[in-house]
């Protein structure tokens, strides 16, 4: 008797808790996967070339190819690296940009863990992705991996900074760190129209924190030669990469949640109404096509415009808008409350 | 109960752990790391206190920048540590009176400790009973910071501007013979200053 | 209590299973390969030569000033959250003690932008 009790007390809510886990594990990766054929196709159109098309039909199988090929490769250990610290970089790239999933919602009340600070959570993940890449840079012990690690970590600490800005402009015209409550706040507006310059910042910075050109300054093959993924190989490298897609879409999810109304639907009306998720996803789609589109047109920063950007432009710009849009939330007494 | 006492236990005790391998490691970069550890442990610490907001604070500022800076500085001073910890016995004595020192303060602050009378309950009343109070810890400390306790709080602002300042006067140097880019400059070229239009006769050169 | 810790326990399961599979990868990945290591292959990569030194020099002291000044805002966010979310039940005294301690901040901002400390070159 003893033993169903344990059951149903811990073990019943756990495997439920394992399944809902895995409900959303499974999605995101195979998404990954997919990700970089569609990066690789948006590239390729955009150069007038046809991209990925012989393995599988369309070349639909060319990620899980390059999946085989990465992981029957040899994982090289340089003689004079750190080893645990080594193979713990990529392992902390990937576990971060899978524990924030945590917390998204997917439609009202599909999420998984629906805490009180959410937004926080996110912030706290994103400022901790900068470890993988000084652990990386570090631990290699090598001149190229060291020197893109350092630039790389002051990078996305700059652009952290102008994030943590933007957010206060949101939670300002909501009330709450809760990013359901953030999402229905929109239900009259999506606040990518009001807070329009922040939208911009945010999907800037947000290009900036995951390390994708215009801001690639890290990896930057014409000076470092890869950067922080030097002395990388095989699956350790991949998962440098399966991290980096994984932050692309979990960026453009925190922005749909953040100024595009989440899983609200566009048209405001019962048949549509009813499909949050597909919006949901929908609107993180064309971000990232966005993402693709900006990488094949736009040529890489220089480091100091890169850090003028971010500390001169960027930083200014949102701080002036929080001050500006609390000032008129209080003047017009359009604040939410809580009693 | 049975479980969030065990998951305090696992919790308290790679706090305890990973802090005395802050200061026993060799390499004072796997410290940093070890400290990183600690303080994840002591996040989830407040986390089952049910202080959520804390618990982010110290995983965005005391994780994601405090222990960069301490990164930065570890992998920038070359300096042989092996050869520094082997005075290690000789600056005990030192560092425990420290210590003590230390405790004995903290322990007078803590005792004349007084709680502002309808603070206590606003706070720590979210904390006991989430599901039924609508106010979330981080609303109840909004709620005080700034008008409470509004003085503390300039003088936490104060604070934070001297260190910038510090920051600054320290650690700035001016290279001398760089070329800067300067937008204005370039921006304000026009056609005249930029292009020359010659006439090139065939035969001749310019 | 209890239900506020419930919703955490899955982001707790959550951070296992991740660690568990990236755990698998590396590991996957190195039973799958073959492994044939020979000292040229495991050399730093130094563009073809031996590198000279070890790669773990002194670098620019900005680095650091930026990694000081990153903390410093980092706390003015911080600071910035539970006021963001609790304005509408503070008035105006908070709204104004506030603009208090950005205006400081932003002498500070300011300081730092005539000293030239944000220029890189």
């Amino acid at each position: 008797m003893a033993e169903t009790g344990v059951w149903t007390a811990y073990g019943l809510p756990l495997a439920i808790i394992v399944l809902q886990i895995f409900a959303i594990l499974v999605p995101i990766l195979l998404s990954v996967a997919f990700l970089t054929y569609f990066d690789r196709k948006i590239w390729a159109m955009m150069a007038l070339r046809r991209g990925p098309n012989v393995v599988g039909p369309f070349g639909l199988l060319q990620p899980f190819a390059d999946a085989l090929k990465m992981l029957t490769k040899e994982t090289i250990i340089p003689a004079g690296a750190n080893k645990v610290v080594f193979l713990l970089a990529p392992m902390v790239t990937m576990t971060l940009s899978m524990v924030a999933w945590a917390v998204i919602p997917f439609a009202d009340g599909w999420v998984l863990a629906n805490i009180n600070v959410g937004v926080l959570y996110l912030f706290a993940i994103s400022s901790l992705g900068v470890y993988g890449i000084i652990m990386a840079g570090w631990s290699s012990n090598s001149k190229y991996p060291f020197l893109g690690g350092l630039r790389s970590a002051a990078q996305m600490v700059s652009y952290e900074v102008s994030i943590g800005f933007v957010i206060i402009t949101v939670l300002l015209c909501v009330g709450s760190l809760n990013l359901s409550d953030i999402v229905r706040a929109q239900e009259k507006v999506w606040f990518a129209i009001p807070l329009f310059p922040m939208f911009v910042v945010f999907f800037i910075s947000a290009l900036a924190e995951t390390n994708r050109p215009p801001f690639d300054l890290p990896e930057a093959e014409a000076e470092l030669v890869a950067g922080y993924q030097v002395e990388y190989s095989s699956m350790s490298w991949g998962l440098f990469m399966l991290g980096e897609y994984a932050n692309m879409i979990l960026m453009s999810a925190l922005t749909t949640i953040l100024f595009l109304g989440g899983w609200l639907s566009p048209i405001p009306f019962a048949p549509f109404t009813m499909l949050g998720p597909f919006w949901f996803i929908l609107k993180i789609v064309v971000l990232l096509f966005v993402f693709g589109w900006v990488k094949a047109t736009v040529p890489r920063y220089r480091y100091d415009q890169l850090m003028r950007l971010g500390w001169k432009v960027f930083l200014p710009l949102s701080l002036v808008w929080v001050v500006l849009t609390a000032g008129v939330l209080v003047t017009f007494g359009w604040l939410p409350t809580t009693h | 109960m049975d479980l969030i006492a065990f998951i305090f236990y696992i919790f308290a005790a790679i706090t305890v752990a990973s802090g005395v391998m802050v200061i026993a490691a060799r390499n004072p970069v796997h410290s940093v790391f070890f400290l990183i550890l600690a303080f994840f442990n002591s996040a989830g610490l407040f986390v089952l206190l049910g202080a959520e907001f804390v618990a982010m604070i110290l995983v965005i500022v005391y994780v994601g920048a405090v222990a960069v800076l301490f990164l930065f500085v570890v992998m920038m001073l070359d300096i042989n540590f092996t050869e520094l910890r082997q005075g290690f016995l000789q600056y005990l004595p030192v560092g425990a009176l420290i210590g003590l020192v230390l405790f004995t303060e903290l322990v007078l602050v803590v005792g004349s400790w007084t709680i502002l009378p309808g603070a206590s309950t606003a706070i720590t009343a979210p904390a006991s009973a989430a599901g039924t109070v609508a106010i979330s810890n981080t609303h109840a400390l909004g709620q005080l910071i700034y008008t409470h306790y509004a003085y503390p709080f300039q003088v936490a602002g104060l604070i934070l501007l001297v260190a910038m300042i510090g920051a600054i006067v320290l650690t700035l140097r001016q290279r001398t013979g760089v070329r800067r880019q300067s937008i204005a400059a370039q921006i304000a070229r026009t056609r005249a200053t930029a292009i020359e239009v010659r006439q090139v006769k065939p035969g001749q050169g310019i | 209590m209890e239900s506020m810790l419930r919703e955490y326990l899955p982001i707790l399961v959550f951070l296992g299973i991740s660690v568990a599979l990236s755990g698998v990868f590396i590991l996957g990945s190195l039973l799958a390969g073959t492994q044939r290591p020979n000292p040229e292959k495991l050399s730093a990569y130094e563009c073809g030569f031996d590198a000279f030194q070890d790669a773990r020099g002194q670098f620019d002291v900005r680095f650091y000033l930026v990694a000081i000044l990153f903390i410093i805002f980092d706390l003015e966010v911080a600071f910035l959250f539970p006021w963001a979310i609790s304005l509408g039940d503070l008035g105006l005294f908070g709204f104004w003690s506030m603009m208090g301690f950005l205006t400081v901040l932003t002498v500070g901002f300011v300081y730092e932008w005539k000293k030239g400390a944000l220029e890189w070159e």
